[in-house]
């Protein structure tokens, strides 16, 4: 039990995929804007990761080494292509607002990387749990980044206006939406902080 | 004057890297000196204007809805755009290993500065990204389609070479222990992202 507590917080906390390991960054930085498509991001990935970790662990003896990538490659898209017709037919304005960043789970780092240390030498069910948990801290990631960027930039949080409506300017008050936090380089300046905070708690992890 | 404003739009406004962030890992990841960083631009500039043509071109005639006119009016109802991502990420691969047999045959001196790079290719999100952005984008002539992807090369390997560069000063910085390494790259990345805005409005 306490072997499954420590890979859980390992996955997690430290050795985080994004903020630890550096890996899937692009997609972090895209899909931040607002909480709800954060989320749906972050499940898509996971659910991709573990499959993936799945099936490539089942079909691990037979794929040659040489061609391994591609068959990998192959797997995952079939994965992501499934997510994004799942996508299209359930989440259709969240899918929009995703736009390509949904066929690039293709190739996030995380997965790729996921499948080539751990599947590819693991059981089929230790891969699942491991691709499961990696997609996890992914999106933990995503959602704290999301939350600032949403919080700040619009005052909202999952849609919901948390900032009352009289505070703004506009309606007389004094408050302003912070339009910085709504641009792409303002993630990845939210992530660097986050780092700089884990490294900080935990001296590990520092380079 | 189309053509050119493609051309800069993709290089400097939508820059690849620093206004999408594609291809963020390898950017990172291979950033921390010059030469590496030199040999990662120049492959991505390579698979950029060769993947993207075939891409479009497959996309076209292929994969959109009602594409395969050509060859018979009896496939005008045929759609098969939900196969675009794995037709583009094989594409990818395969291209990628062809590029690297032509260039370790007839460009010696350039694989060898290329090194490693070429094969991670395949699985660098900004060619892909690149090719989904053309898709999405629409563009109408195979001259559009170069213009965006020269651009686009370009504006990676200009960023990633400035990145080298500034990170290669960095090392004589009193940075605060948590910050260093990753911490600080980041900022940096941001800060360049935030400069880079300032492109946007250029036009010819």
């Amino acid at each position: 039990m306490a072997n499954y507590k420590d890979t859980i917080r390992k996955s997690l906390l430290g050795s985080n995929p994004v903020t630890v390991l550096v890996l899937g960054i692009c997609s972090v930085l895209a899909v931040t804007v607002h909480m709800k498509e954060a989320l749906v991001m972050g499940i898509a990935v996971t659910l991709v990761s573990a499959l993936s970790n799945l099936v490539v662990s089942s079909i691990r003896k037979t794929i040659p080494a040489r061609i391994r990538i591609i068959v990998e490659l192959l797997v995952v898209s079939f994965f992501v292509i499934l997510a994004d017709q799942l996508m299209k037919a359930y989440a259709y304005p969240e899918s929009r607002n995703l736009s390509v960043y949904v066929g690039l789970i293709i190739t996030n780092c995380i997965i790729m990387g996921r499948l080539e240390s751990c599947a590819l030498s693991h059981k089929p069910v230790e891969a699942l749990a491991d691709g499961f948990l990696n997609g996890l801290g992914y999106a933990l990631v995503l959602l704290v980044v999301a939350f600032f960027r949403e919080f700040f930039g619009f005052g909202s949080i999952f849609g919901l206006q948390i900032v009352p409506q009289g505070w703004y300017y506009a309606a007389g008050g004094f408050y302003e939406n912070n339009g910085l936090f709504i641009l792409p380089p303002m993630a990845l300046i939210i992530i660097g902080y986050i780092v700089w905070l884990q490294r900080t708690l935990d001296k590990d992890i520092q380079e | 004057m189309e053509l050119l404003n493609i051309f800069f739009k993709s290089l400097f406004v939508e820059n690849l890297a620093l206004a999408f962030f594609l291809g963020m890992c390898s950017f990172i990841a291979v950033s921390k000196n010059m030469q590496t960083a030199r040999g990662l631009g120049f492959a991505v500039i390579i698979m950029l204007l060769v993947t993207i043509p075939l891409n479009w071109a497959i996309g076209r005639y292929l994969l959109a809805p009602g594409a395969l006119k050509w060859i018979s009016p009896a496939f005008a109802e045929v759609d098969l755009s939900f196969l675009t991502f794995i037709v583009f990420i094989a594409v990818i691969a395969a291209m990628t290993q062809v590029v690297e047999m032509v260039v370790e045959k007839y460009m010696p001196s350039l694989h060898l500065s290329l090194g490693i790079f070429l094969p991670l290719i395949a699985v660098n999100c900004a060619i892909l990204g690149a090719s989904l952005f053309m898709q999405e984008r629409a563009y109408t002539g195979l001259g559009q389609v170069l213009a965006y992807a020269a651009g686009s090369g370009l504006g990676w390997f200009l960023a990633i070479v400035s990145l080298a560069a500034i990170r290669e000063r960095l090392r004589y910085s009193d940075i605060p222990r948590g910050l260093q390494g990753m911490g600080i790259t980041f900022l940096v990345v941001g800060l360049m992202g935030l400069a880079f805005m300032g492109f946007m409005g250029i036009r010819f």
